[in-house]
């Protein structure tokens, strides 16, 4: 582990601690935000029968440094009547909240944030630091845009969070173990070894659950997707009812620090998903590093092989978003209470009795 | 015991990203549910028919562009009609062939807009781009034609500006041929998508009887049921040579005259318009298209009211003339006007959200509101 790595490299425990909780951020988030939002604008725009950014650089690679060149510079607006305290908190506490998320995540078997055992549980909780994020920023705003906007987030959240933990349980119930190291180690093999796929036990058990897998695949997919408002569940920042919701009236660095959350989010929930169903590091067709016996290749590989998953997952919501429109409110709550959550409770009780017996 | 709870005012507008343009919507809500609506208008307002009084009957063709700047030339055709009704002027037959094809270009054009801005309103971007991709065509159409793209002043009292460019023909018939199948590629991903329709049917529900109590007309009153279309109820230029149906609201996927149907009429619409401008196109006679420009505007004492089917709905103009160069007086119904009366109350009870698809789906044109 990098751990260990970098403790004898420095010999004491707090520089190895500091530097690894800093790794993610540096190695991993903010490149992928940069990469990932310039990824975006040009899907979009090849989806839309455009061209997307072509002036800063080759294609528009540099437009995103253009960006936050340009948002660094900006003057920090702050409207008047505003609660300062709380709204200089919340993008701090929203971006913490998903980065927070980081720590528990897999990145490859020889570098992960921290080893907890409560893993999956500890990501579901921790992400809901946001919700208290984008409340305070929303009636910390005095704006009746972004407290509408702080108000659909905080509901659309919390009712999202319940099919997310059903689903989650119902994946602990099967390996038996809620730390996604281990949950990834379990997958280990060829690609049939995936959760969705049953997982690694041969037998009745897994044509049976393979279809129910594939079920709960699809709702944890949906309901994070809700959780972390993109399209088509955006309706906390539904730019054409309630201008840009919660956030309406940030600017500059404060913006820009959301919109690293929302990015960081978007990967996250990419992670959980591939790290709960798709092997997470695991390499579909086994390792190049095993064939030519080169032992440090393997990690690189299964870091290789979680980026890939997990970017292709983004790639899966940015399709998303550029092809639906948005639910209403009731809509979006309907769907979650009874749909998502009622499904979720059969997959569960399901699931149970395959593994029981 | 039940929880106080207050009602609060939220301003919309005018500087939103919905309100299509410079309207401001005062909303009553309490919680998300909508308890009352006021619009205030008059951001755009420009004194079009008092500055129609100090000038002369050609020069205020351009100021009809600039009233519904999305359907300009339909503007023009309108009150060039109504002046040349006052003076008794017969147009030569390629210049009344050449107006209806650009009027329904037009037409599509300005559905396009409206259809697109709708879906973006709704929360698809996508297809708001691919609306503006087709409307890009029509607007290099009329480019080659007369050389604007949205203000024309090219449909004038007794002719044209000029006839139309030598490729006119054969582009258009491009544009057709390939507009066909990017509108069934617009229905497969916005109309018949049901994330779209949950949002749309049975919303903003306008009935037959309060439609023809509130004057609306256009795409709005036939989306309630009513088989109105000037172009056949009350025929002018050549509209009556050409076969085309009207589109009528028949409730698909909800209640007749909710939100989704008014949207649908305009994909209908535009399917019919192609129709007319390839039998147009097909048919298009020679001839001079200013043989019957008159040197002179100078209508005789009297006073007319001539209207005609916007692709918002009936566009008339009243022109008093006393005999002398300038109008005494021009008033203009407006459809996007009338239209918006009843959106206050087609709001009533529903959700914030709601406002943005009943706004869009009644499809407003401020500078036409306005003048």
């Amino acid at each position: 582990m990098i751990y260990d790595w970098l403790y004898s490299l420095t010999g004491s425990e707090m520089i190895a601690i500091g530097v690894q909780s800093l790794l993610p951020l540096y190695l991993f988030i903010l490149p992928f935000a940069l990469v990932a939002v310039l990824l975006e604008r040009k899907v979009a725009a090849h989806m839309q029968d455009r061209l997307g950014p072509m002036r800063v650089g080759y294609h528009g690679l540099l437009q995103t440094i253009a960006d936050i060149l340009k948002l660094l510079q900006k003057e920090d607006t702050v409207a008047a009547d505003i609660d300062k305290k709380f709204f200089d908190l919340s993008p701090l506490l929203v971006f913490a909240g998903s980065y927070a998320a980081f720590a528990a995540i897999p990145f490859s078997g020889a570098f992960m944030g921290s080893n907890i055992d409560l893993g999956i549980i500890y990501i579901v909780a921790v992400t809901g630091l946001v919700v208290a994020g984008i409340l305070m920023g929303g009636w910390a705003s005095n704006n009746k845009y972004s407290l509408l906007g702080a108000m659909r987030a905080a509901a659309q959240i919390i009712s999202f969070e319940i099919p997310t933990l059903l689903i989650v349980v119902t994946v602990i119930m099967i390996t038996g173990t809620m730390n996604l190291y281990t949950m990834s180690e379990w997958q280990t093999g060829y690609f049939w070894n995936w959760l969705i796929l049953g997982g690694p036990d041969f037998g009745i058990a897994k044509i049976l659950l393979t279809p129910l897998m594939l079920m709960a695949f699809l709702i944890i997919f949906l309901s994070t997707l809700a959780e972390v408002n993109r399209t088509p569940f955006d309706i906390p920042e539904a730019e054409s009812e309630i201008v840009a919701g919660y956030h309406t009236e940030y600017s500059g660095m404060k913006f820009a620090i959301f919109f690293l959350a929302e990015y960081a989010n978007m990967f996250a929930i990419s992670a959980v998903v591939s790290a709960l169903f798709f092997g997470g590091y695991q390499s579909p067709f086994g390792y190049l590093g095993n064939l030519l016996e080169i032992g440090w290749l393997i990690p690189i590989e299964q870091f290789f092989w979680f980026t890939a998953k997990g970017v292709f997952f983004v790639l899966v919501q940015m399709w998303l978003r550029w092809t639906l429109p948005r639910f209403r409110v009731d809509q979006l709550m309907s769907f979650c209470w009874k749909y998502l959550i009622p499904i979720s409770f059969v997959l569960l009780l399901l699931v149970g009795l395959i593994t029981v017996l | 015991m039940a929880l106080k709870t207050e009602e609060m005012v939220l301003n919309m507008g005018p500087q939103h990203p919905s309100t299509h343009g410079v309207l401001r919507l005062e909303l009553v809500i309490e919680g998300e549910i909508i308890k009352s609506v006021t619009p205030h208008i008059g951001y755009l307002h420009r004194c079009f028919e008092k500055h129609c009084e100090v000038m002369t009957y050609p020069q205020i063709i351009p100021y009809t562009d600039r009233m519904d700047y999305l359907a300009s030339m339909c503007n023009e055709f309108g009150y060039v009609i109504a002046v040349e009704r006052l003076m008794g002027i017969e147009v030569p037959e390629r210049v009344e062939y050449i107006r209806v094809i650009m009027a329904e270009l037009q037409r599509i054009a300005s559905h396009l807009v409206a259809i697109g801005t709708y879906g973006a309103d709704i929360g698809a971007f996508t297809p708001f781009l691919f609306c503006f991709r087709d409307r890009e065509k029509i607007l290099n159409l009329f480019e080659i034609t007369c050389g604007a793209r949205l203000l024309y002043n090219y449909i004038w009292i007794g002719g044209l500006m000029h006839d139309l460019h030598p490729d006119f023909i054969r582009l258009t018939k491009e544009f057709i041929k390939e507009f066909r199948p990017n509108l069934k590629e617009l229905n497969d991903l916005l109309t018949f998508n049901q994330i779209f329709i949950d949002r749309t049917a049975n919303v903003g529900i306008l009935p037959a009887e309060t439609a023809i109590n509130y004057g609306i007309t256009g795409p709005n009153l036939r989306a309630s049921g009513v088989n109105w279309d000037l172009r056949i109820n009350d025929p002018y230029s050549i509209y009556d040579r050409f076969d085309f149906k009207i589109p009528v609201g028949k409730g698909e996927n909800g209640t007749v005259g909710d939100c989704w149907n008014r949207y649908y009429m305009r994909i209908l619409e535009m399917e019919e318009s192609l129709k007319i401008v390839e039998q147009a196109i097909n048919q298009i006679p020679d001839g001079d298209v200013s043989s019957a420009i008159p040197k002179r505007v100078k209508p005789p004492a009297g006073q007319i009211y001539s209207r005609v089917e916007n692709p918002r709905g009936e566009l008339g103009y009243f022109i008093v003339s006393d005999g002398s160069v300038n109008p005494t007086r021009i008033k203009v119904r407006a459809p996007s006007f009338v239209n918006m009366v009843v959106f206050g109350e087609l709001c009533k009870g529903h959700m914030v959200a709601d406002v943005v698809a009943i706004l869009g789906s009644i499809d407003i044109v401020l500078g036409e509101i306005d003048r």
